[in-house]
This record gives structure tokens, sequence and C-alpha cells, in this order.
């Protein structure tokens, strides 16, 4: 199987990089951090690789809005390499932070800088939370959710409450299976065959963050864009369960986001 | 050129979540039900057409899916009108409150938006974040309450009623070069003492006297920037004169005389304890750098420090905590040739939030504010950076109303072949990170002073405001330089600026410093300002002049500012330059070895034992009442401690923490089948291939100082140890920081209390084999005010924390601590003993006396290796520390976290006082004894024999079992001469002790 090449794209205040790329290294990739100065630069340094990740942190400072000034930087500079990597049936990865930067960019939902279709914005408590929470995977568009119905990972972040312009929009996402991921309720003893779609709004803290259709996270119309507000890098290994000490685990449910995105070039 | 204002509202059908918790926190300031809405906003300075900036409204600075944009030239009517009335609703009148940040203060959110203006391809002159408030018209006190106590805080934020009508906010102002002397050598003492006042230097008489023979001597005036210099490195905060000095000690057991305390006591234990260890010591940098070092694995070496940051987390709550947390990360990025911070920790003392705002001395902000700003600083400068805060903990008392305490540490990785510095005679000096401004001019020495209910006017400099993203941005580029060898040492700039930094590292060599190079904010900053500056996020290095094009590269391709600012010059003296002429010649060795030693005396008296009685009441009356405690039931006391404020759940604290990033979270803070019970230690794995695991946790008891100080020290050491045991740490491998935090040192009363601890420290460290490697000091404490007349001063009890770090060989060794099964066994370890004194069931029944937690060092050594003996071999399925609120509050912590029940016989607990001695009302020691070195351990029964062999020569007992039913049920002890059965003396389902545990502070 040959090994895929895996950009981590860091700008100032990223921070979940070196967990991103431990991520897709342990998933059998070949991960390396590149500063956004450098795909400034030069855009074409992309081309040199087969999946693209931007990593959660708090680019910018998160200052205006969460991924704004990095999202507008793509859209002045980096769109048509961006567009590029996306014909090319690359993968695109937006974790947390990522996922914002995704979605101001307009890679993920294209769209015009001042008519954008869906934003992550301040959630409803108002504060920054960091928790552990349930996914259930919705449809099965998503190269990075082949094969996954659930998922426990953490959040952690004040601006992941997805909304979108409107109702016929969430209906036309929804319709296109493109909204992949969903908070959902902590399932029963056979996880699988409790899995229900969650169609009604969920109450805190299940819905961490009050996100519409309890969306947490999204992908594009083909499939290969994926951004998510929870963090899958960061349960990898099992003793990072939070209840690792009371029920074993085999291996971090994050892992197979991964191993997915890897296997796809395999 | 225009002034730009561009305002952000939600969109119709958004909430507004500033109003909406503006609205709640004035409510809990008692201003009833306000009706406030809000909008953000930006003022921008520049040539931007009204096209142009529409484009950044809607671009930039809103979020057009939930927010709308209101922009025009500032002073345009429609900005100001009540979103209320805005889409031609009636609505009551209101008033419009302007906040902006005050000239020069630190706007991170600006100087972003600056940049991105630029990307846009547009050119703003300046920016400034603004909010705005529209509030139902309210009398003009209530109104003034309401700007002062909630919306703005007066020492960085101006507030404007009504229209805006500024004309520009760029700050720059011309500076006249002038070189200052300051007149000294003739002055009288009185005189002396007032100029130390009045430049705020904090200086004593001595010490003025002993600058003022200097320059006698040199038959020349000091320059201000000489004077400042000295004043910096000669302050308490800088050079520990007080603790590091000669102390004429005195206590019941004799006199003792310390030619340096510190180092007689808390470094000795550590010195002694190397020694012992001979070639097997993993000690590598104690108590030289900016953090103390320690061995980890065969490539790696971990750092730690722990600050203090109380002062200016006292006026400025955010800004203080913020910056504090942004200090100790430069601390651990400046130690050796730069350690990569892993983790946080962050404990704080405040008054309780409940406090009647009219029982507040004047001048001090509410209890309530300072620990909504503290969190709010801490969480925002970590989560920012990217290191997980992983540990701490919040006590509260009423004395620290006036001075609350605000400690913030940090933990670094570094490779083992970094852990050591030394720049080279030659060497460029070179400026990394923040541009210097006015901020936080006179911090170190203003932080060694004593705070009164006018420190908010004078020192309003000392404040910084800390800008997280540009430290990310400077610990990226550092590292990296680090590993391609590009400089010869780091330090941070900490208190007194690039006069500290450049004056410790050049200590040994010489420099010369060219300050007009250092960039600056914005013009106008005088020689001496630029030198002294504290504003944040700013390394000094040391750069061997044929590396410089690289680092100035690699800075540059990241864009991290670094200059050139001065060169180590091997001359032995400290000169300073602007634009060419010296304004500062100064000997090195007067610097740092002519400050006078000051001997000072410290005694101790011992507080006589008295019995466990009711505390004395201020009325008369009651002397004439029964000495018997009248004390509410046994389940009632139990519930009231769980339900007091240093044992209730901080989740409200610790889920605004970004614990899990890194990758490396393997024990969290909160834990157990709901991710919800109280963790002793966090442990976490730095590298992330590899199963070596930190471990972290603290311990802290001032309630204890009251009895004995010497008792309170050991009693945080064995706690803070003890939560690194019942996690898994190995004890022969974890080391301490200490942070006194006391009271005016000047009395001998008060300094001796503090020798005492550090006695108390050296003694059982020793024992242990728990080397201290770092730890700071923050003295005078007190906070005076003036009532009725009369000079009020409240002093903070004697606060002694204790940070351990600890190191587990491979974490899937690591136990939590909540129940896992019933059936199970639970036995407890360690001896009861009578020691209620300054315990949790004293503070809520009212009672004062009885005995305070002694160690019993020996065996406490013993017993941390036999648990961690049954740990380490997989005997133990959890395991929790007893503390606060002894057994009754460990038992129902483990019952709640795991979802389980307890049955638990108090007839077995091991105790010191043997059945046939004890009173009636034993079972409240045996329940509720803060007695140190014990845990709750629960085992499987086929772990039995193996793990009663383990302990076996420690005190233990099996007293219960864990239970499925959801209920703690503990059982009364028979009393030795009658013969009853065991009654439930406690028996309370877990979902009301959980209940209790969790309400106080769910915020």
């Amino acid at each position: 199987m040959p090994t895929p090449r895996i950009i981590v794209l860091r700008a100032p205040g990223s921070n979940c990089d070196q967990e991103a790329a431990f991520a897709f290294e342990t998933a059998g990739g070949k991960a390396e951090v590149v500063h956004l100065n450098r795909a400034l630069e030069n855009p074409k340094i992309l081309a040199a690789a087969q999946i693209l990740c931007i990593p959660g942190g708090f680019s910018y400072g998160d200052d205006m809005s969460a991924g704004r000034v990095f999202g507008n930087q793509i859209r002045h500079h980096l769109a048509g390499a961006m567009q590029d990597f996306k014909a090319a049936g690359k993968l695109i990865l937006g974790i947390c932070n990522g996922f914002q930067i995704l979605i101001k960019s307009g890679v993920l939902l294209p769209d015009r800088a001042d008519e954008p279709i869906a934003t992550l914005t301040n959630n409803d408590s108002g504060k920054f939370e960091c928790r552990w929470i349930n996914l259930a995977v919705e449809g099965s568009k998503c190269v990075f959710l082949q094969g996954i119905q659930q998922l426990y990972v953490p959040i952690a972040h004040a601006e992941g409450k997805f909304v979108a312009r409107d109702e016929a929009t969430l209906n036309a996402l929804e319709r296109n299976a493109q909204l992949c991921l969903r908070y959902c309720e902590e399932s029963g003893a056979n996880p699988k065959s409790e899995i229900r779609s969650p169609k009604s709004f969920l109450p805190y803290p299940i819905n961490p963050n009050g996100a519409q259709r309890n969306t947490a996270g999204v992908c594009d119309e083909t499939g290969r864009v994926l951004g998510l507000m929870p963090h899958p890098e960061r349960h990898i290994d099992p003793t990072q369960h939070p209840r690792w000490t009371r029920e074993k685990q085999e291996r971090g449910d994050g892992l197979a986001v991964f191993e997915n995105a890897v296997r796809f070039f395999g | 050129m225009t002034l730009w204002e561009v305002d952000i509202h939600p969109a119709p059908g958004e909430p507004d979540l500033l109003g909406r918790s503006t609205a709640a926190q004035a409510r809990d300031l008692g201003l009833g039900d306000l009706s406030i809405r809000t909008a953000r906003g930006y003022l921008v300075q520049g040539d931007i057409s009204g096209e142009d900036m529409q484009r950044l409204a809607r671009e930039l600075f809103a979020d057009l899916v939930v927010e709308t944009t209101r922009f025009g030239k500032i002073g345009y009517d429609e900005l100001d009108v009540d979103p209320a009335v805005y889409d031609g609703n009636d609505a009551p009148p209101s008033t419009l409150i302007h906040v902006l940040p005050k000239p020069g203060v630190t706007d991170p959110v600006a100087d972003s938006a600056l940049k991105a203006i630029a990307d846009f391809g547009l050119k703003a002159d300046a920016v400034c974040t603004l909010r705005k408030y529209w509030v139902a018209d309210l009398p003009a006190d209530r109104l003034k309450l309401l700007t002062t106590k909630l919306l703005a805080n007066d020492s960085i934020e101006q507030v404007i009623l009504g229209p805006l009508s500024l004309k520009r906010i760029d700050v720059s102002s011309t500076y006249q070069f002038e070189a200052q002397t300051v007149q000294i050598t003739t002055l009288s003492d009185e005189a002396l003492l007032a100029l130390s006042k009045v430049r705020t230097l904090s200086l004593t008489l001595v010490e003025m006297q002993t600058i003022q023979a200097h320059f006698r001597q040199l038959r020349r005036e000091p320059t201000d920037a000489e004077l400042e210099t000295i004043a910096q490195t000669w302050s308490e905060h800088c050079s520990h004169k007080t603790l590091a000095g000669m102390i004429d000690y005195r206590d019941e057991n004799g006199e003792r005389k310390f030619g340096n305390m510190l180092k007689e006591t808390i470094f000795a234990a550590t010195q002694r304890i190397r020694k012992e260890l001979g070639k097997d010591d993993w000690c590598v940098s104690v108590f030289k750098d900016n953090a103390g070092i320690v061995r980890f694995d065969e490539r790696f070496n971990i750092a730690f420090k722990v600050e203090t940051h109380n002062r200016p987390s006292a006026i400025e709550p955010y800004g203080g905590a913020n910056t504090g947390v942004g200090g100790v990360i430069r601390d651990t990025l400046g130690t050796g040739m730069g350690a990569k911070p892993i983790c946080n920790t962050d404990i704080f003392c405040f008054a309780p939030p409940d406090m009647p705002a009219g029982e507040l001395p004047p001048g001090v902000l509410h209890p309530r504010r300072v620990m909504r700003g503290v969190v709010s600083g801490v969480r925002d400068y970590g989560n920012r950076m990217g290191i997980p805060t992983v540990n701490g903990a919040i006590y509260f008392d009423e004395r620290y109303v006036g001075n609350p305490l605000v400690f913030c540490g940090n933990v670094g990785l570094i490779p083992r072949d970094q852990s050591f510095k030394e720049p080279r005679p030659h060497d460029l000096i070179v400026a990394v990170g923040g541009r210097t401004g006015r901020d936080g001019i006179h911090g170190a020495t203003f932080s060694s002073a004593e705070l009164t209910s006018q420190s908010e006017k004078v020192s309003g400099g000392a404040v910084q405001i800390g800008n997280a993203i540009t430290e990310k941005m400077v610990m990226d580029v550092l590292l990296a330089a680090r590993d391609r060898g590009l400089y010869t040492a780091v330090t941070d700039c900490g208190a007194g600026g690039f006069s500290s930094a450049v004056g410790e590292m050049g200590g040994e060599i010489g420099a010369e410093v060219w300050l007009d190079k250092a960039p600056l904010k914005y013009e106008g900053l005088s020689y001496t300002e630029i030198w002294i500056s504290e504003a944040q996020e700013r390394m000094v290095l040391s750069v061997p002049e044929e590396k410089w094009p690289q680092l100035d590269a690699l800075c540059k391709s990241e864009n991290v500012e670094a200059t050139v600012i001065g060169r180590f010059e091997p001359t032995g003296r400290l000169v300073l330059k602007y634009h060419g002429t010296v304004v500062a010649d100064m000997d090195m060795q007067f610097l740092h070895d002519g400050r006078p030693r000051v001997e000072r005396k410290a005694v101790y008296e011992p507080i006589a034992e008295r019995r466990l009685q009711k505390a004395e009441c201020k009325t008369p009356s009651s002397n004439l009442q029964s000495a018997i405690p009248n004390l509410q039931s046994t389940s009632d006391t139990f519930l009231s401690i769980l339900s007091s404020l240093n044992v209730a759940s901080k989740e409200w604290v610790i889920r605004q923490y970004d614990h899990e990033v890194q990758g490396g979270s393997v024990i969290k803070p909160l834990t157990g089948v709901a991710n919800d019970g109280p963790s002793d230690a966090a442990v976490l794995r730095p590298v992330l291939s590899s199963r070596r695991g930190v471990v972290i946790s603290c311990g802290m008891n001032p309630r204890f100082g009251e009895f004995d100080t010497y008792h309170m020290a050991q009693s945080g050491i064995d706690e803070a140890v003890r939560n690194c045991v019942a996690v898994g740490a190995d004890p022969s491998r974890i080391a301490i920081l200490d942070n006194f935090c006391w009271g005016y040192t000047e009395r001998p009363e008060t300094l001796g209390s503090l020798v005492r601890a550090s006695l108390g420290c050296y003694d059982l460290a020793v024992v242990l084999g728990t080397p201290f490697i770092s730890g700071k000091d923050s003295l005078n404490n007190e906070y005076s005010y003036e009532a009725n007349g009369q000079r009020r001063t409240i002093q903070i009890p004697p606060t002694l924390l204790i940070s351990a770090m600890g190191q587990v060989d491979d974490v899937s060794r690591c136990v939590t601590m909540d129940l896992k099964s019933a059936g199970n066994l639970l036995y407890q370890v360690g001896a009861t003993k009578d020691e209620l004194g300054g315990s949790h069931y004293a503070l809520v029944n009212g009672l004062s006396g009885g005995h305070v937690p002694k160690v019993d060092a020996q065996l406490a050594k013993k017993t941390f290796a036999a648990l961690h003996q049954a740990i380490s071999s997989g005997l133990v399925r959890a395991c929790h520390d007893l503390s606060e609120g002894g057994l009754a509050v460990t038992a129902a912590e483990m019952a709640f976290a795991g979802g389980l029940g307890a049955k638990i016989r108090l007839a077995e607990v091991p105790s010191s006082t043997p059945a046939v001695e004890r009173r009636e009302g034993f079972d409240d020691v045996l329940l509720f004894s803060e007695s140190n070195t014990r845990f709750l351990v629960e085992v499987p029964h086929a772990n039995r024999l193996h793990f009663e062999a383990a302990l076996a020569g420690v005190p233990f007992a099996h007293i219960g079992e864990v239970t499925d039913g959801g209920r703690l049920q503990i059982a009364a002890a028979p009393i030795a001469h009658q013969h009853l059965p065991p009654t439930w003396l406690v028996d309370l389902d877990i979902a009301t002790l959980k209940e209790a545990w969790q309400k106080p502070l769910r915020w």
C-alpha cells in the first residue's frame, strides 16, 4: 500500500498540529507540519500531499471570530490551490478550529464571502467547554467516516454551534447527507443496534453547544472534505478514554478516522 | 483620514450572550433585573472608503449568518440607537455606555484586525475595540455601581456615557530625549525615603543609603535608569532578599541564626537528598534557573515552575491571571536552552464568592468578580497556548478579600543535552516577541509592596494584558531555533523587563544595550521606560553573531519580531545607550552583590493546645453558654462539609480549561462513571510514543497554619505527595516546589511563622526523599484601608502551596478514585488520629481548638512505598486520599464518582487511639479527622492476601465493601463499655451526596 503524504497546515495560534500529525502517522501515513506562510509564499507546495489537515487551535487568536483570519487568507490567496486539491480527488480534514476555517473560507461549503452559507458560532452556554461527547455517523457519504457508527471523543471549544443561513439550506445539507456527524445520547450495552438517528434537538450537554440538528461534523458534496468540532486525534490511545480504568479499551475510537483517510489511497 | 465605527449586533432571533451574562452578573451584584442590550464594535482609523469599510464590516468583522452590522463615521447617530427601538419598536428610554481600552493598553484583537485589514489590500492606521451597553435608565448611583463593578475595569478601561466624540485613536506621542540624573548624594534620610516612595522604588532606607554611598564614592549622581535598575534588581520580587537573607530566629526550642534562611532549610533538604542518592541522583538543575529540572527518561528531562501573580490579579483579575500564566510559561521556555511547555497547573485563594457587597472593605473588587476574572484569564491564556491545564485547587477564606492569591505553574519537557545554558562574551543580545510599551512599569517593585485601597489608582501602569498568540508564535520559533543551535542562552522578560533579563544573563560578563533599537508599540517612551517595561511575551536570547542571520530568517518566516538590542561585552559593566549617548554605566558587581544584607528578627510563639470547642462569640452573653459544642447531626455535618466551598466540586472551572490538548491525557481532573469525580492528581504522557507518565498534584492547608505552621507545611507536603502516590506515582521520584504567600514579614512574628514552616519543610522532605527543585515567595500580602477614621489591615493566613511532580514508568498501571465493582473490599491505609483542629468539621460547626494534624515522617515514607508497591503490582482498583472532610468525604466522592454504594464500619478503622480510650463522639473523629498519610483503597477479593502482604508494617484495615445499592452506609463504632449493636450513623443516597457536593459552585 503506498503511504499517502499528509500536510498539517499550522498558522500562528494553531496548537493541535503535533497530535494530529501523530494520529496520521499512527494510522500509517507520512505527516509533515507546514506553516501557512510557506503555502502563502508558494501555494503549489500543497499539491505534494494527498491529505490536507487543518488542525485545532486558535489561529490568529480567533480574533473577530473563530477561523476568520485564516479563512480570509484562504479566500484571498489560496482559493485556487484548494480548488485544485479538491478537484484532484484528495482529502481535506478540518478539526475544531480547522472546521471553523474550512467553513469561513468557503472550502467546505462553497459560498461568497459576503453571503456565507453556514457558520460555527458561540456555544449557547456562552463559554469554552472541554468535555467528552458521543457522536453518531449519519449516512455513508464521508470518506473519513466509512464503517464508523459511533465515536466517543472530546470537544474543546467556545464557538462550535453549527448554524446554517436558513431552514432551506439546512434541509438541503441534510438531504444530501452532508450533516454526517451528529451529537447523540450515550448508547446502551449493545451500541450498534441502538444507534438511533438523532432527529430531535438534543439538550445540553449531549449537544454541547446548541448546534442545529445536533451537527458536530459536516462534509462537502463529494464526501472527501470533512470538518468536525470534536477531536478524534485526542482518542488514539486507549488511555485517553476518560474511563479507561473502568472500561478496558483495545484502541482509541478516533484512530479509525485517520485510518480511513490513509486507506483511501491504499 | 477617517475614524470609522463598525458595530456588530446579534441578528434577529439570535441570543445576545454578552447581554445575558451581564444581566445575570448584575443580579448577583444586587442590582435587580436589568434589561441590557449589547454590541461589540471596532474603531478603524485610516484612509478607507465607505465601500471598503462596508466590505470589511461584512467579510471581516461580522459573522453574517448570526450577526448584523451597523457602521458609519464616528458620531453617526444610527450607531447609538438602542437595538430595542432600532426596528421601530417602542421601548423605555435607555442609557448608552461605551467601554474602550485606555490608550496604550494592549488590545490583541485590534492588533489582529490591523493585520487582517492589510490582507484585504487596505491600510488602517489604528484599530480599537469597544463594547456598547444599552441599559434601562438607572439612578446615577446605581449606574455608577454597574459601570465600575461590572462593565469596566478602571485600571485598563475607560467608560464613556452617551455618544463617542473621539477624533483619533492612535496613542503615539513624541519623545524628546534628555538624559536624566537624580539628585541623591546630598539627600537627608527623610528625603531618600521620600524619593524611594515617589518613584515606587520600594527600597528601604539602608538600601537607599548604600546607593547614596556608592554614588558619593563615584563623585556623581545616578541617572534615572541606573536608579531604576538597582531598584528592580534589589526588589523582593527579583532577589528574595527577605527569605534568602539573614534571620535571627527564636522559638520554644531556642535560637537559630540563618545566614541565608532558604539556603539552610529548603535548598539544604535538596542538597542532602542528592548527596544521599549519590550516583542515583535524579535532580538536574535546582534553584538556579527559571525552573527546576529533573530527569525523566533516556531522552528528556522535565522542568517545573510555579509562580505567584497576586498583586496584578487583585487589581485586574483577568489581565493579572492571564499574564500570570503567560509569565510562568516563559519561565519554562526560558529554562536551560528552552523547555517545551506540556501542562499548566493553577491554584487560587479567594474570599467566599457569596460575601455581601456591603461587607467588603473599600477599594477591593467583589470576590465573585475576582474569581470569574481569574478563571477566564487562566482559561484564555492556557487554552490559546495549547497547553492543557490539568491540575489545580481553589481555597476560600475571607482573609483573601484584599489579597486574592493566584499561583500559576507550568511543566516543560526538555532534551537532556539542552538543560543548561551559557551566554558567551561578544554574543548579541536579541529581543524576541512582543513589542515594548508602557505596560507593567514598576511591576517588580509594586509587587513587593503592601496593597492599599489606593493601589488601584496609583499602580494602573503595573497591570499588563497578555496576548497568548504572540507567545505561542515565540514558543514555536524558539523551540525550532533551539534544535538548530542558533543561540547560547535564553531567558524570559518577566518582572523588571529587559533590566532583569539582561542584568541576570550578563551578570558574569557585562553588557551594552542600545535602548533605541527596541521595537516599541507606540512612540513616546523614554529610555528608562523601555528598560524597565514589563510588556508581555518577550524573551531575550544570547546569539553568536554568525548565527544571527539564520535566527533572523527563522523568526521572519513565522512573523515573529526579533531585534538585536545590544551585546554581551566582557567588561563587567552594564552600559545603556540611547542613540549613542550613555544613559547608564554600572558595575555589575555592585548591582548583583552590593545590596546591604539586613538581619531580620523572627519569633515563633507556640500556641497552647486547646480542646475542640465552640468558637468564642463576640457577644458577651455567649460566654455563659455551655462549652459543649452544640453540633448538627452527623449526616447534616457531613452534607455541610461536602457543600463547603473548599470541598465542593470545581467542575464549573475545570470544564473551561482544555485539559486534553497535546493528546497525552491519561488521568483527567474529573473522572468516574459520569466523568465528574475529583481526581487526586493528573497524569499525562508528554511523549506520545512512550508509556511513561508525568504526575502533577498539589497540597495546601492554610487553616492548619493557625495552629502551627510547622505542621501546616508538613501536611501540605504529605497531601501533595499522597495525591501523587494515590494515582500510581513512584514516591522515590517525586519532586516538590514551594510557594510561600505570607503577610508583612517585617513583623518578627509573621516572619517567624514562615521560618517555622520552612523548618517543617526541611524535616519532612529529607525523610521522604522528595527534593524541592524550585520555589517562589510573595510577601507583604496585607490589605490596608480606612474605616470610621481608623486604619485597618487584613493579613492573609499563612499560605504555603506545595506542588508535586511525580513519574510513572507505565501509565497503564495508574488508578483512578472512582469505585469500580460491587463486592470489592475497602481498606483504609494509614491511622486516624484525634486531629480535628483546623478541619472542615470544625469549620462547618463553628469550632475552634483541637489537635492539628501532624505527620509521622518515617511512617509516611513506609506507607507511601508500600501502597505504591500494591498499586504498581496491579492489586488496586481505586484509590483516593483522605484530606478535607476526612474518611466521610473520601468515601462519598469515591462512591458517587463510581455510581456505586459502600458500607463502612467505623469500628474497623485503624486509629492510634485504642478502643477502650475512646469517648463518646469519637465516631466523628474517625469520620472527619484530617490526619495525614491516609488513603481509602478498593481491592478485589482475589487480591486480598497479596494486598495485605504488600502493606505489612504500616497501619491498614479492611473497613468495608463496595455495594451496588447506591447508598453510602457508615456504621457507628460500638462504644467499648456499652454493648449495643452498631447502628447506621450515616445512610445517604449517593445522589444526595453528589448534589450537596456539586451545587455550591454550579455557576
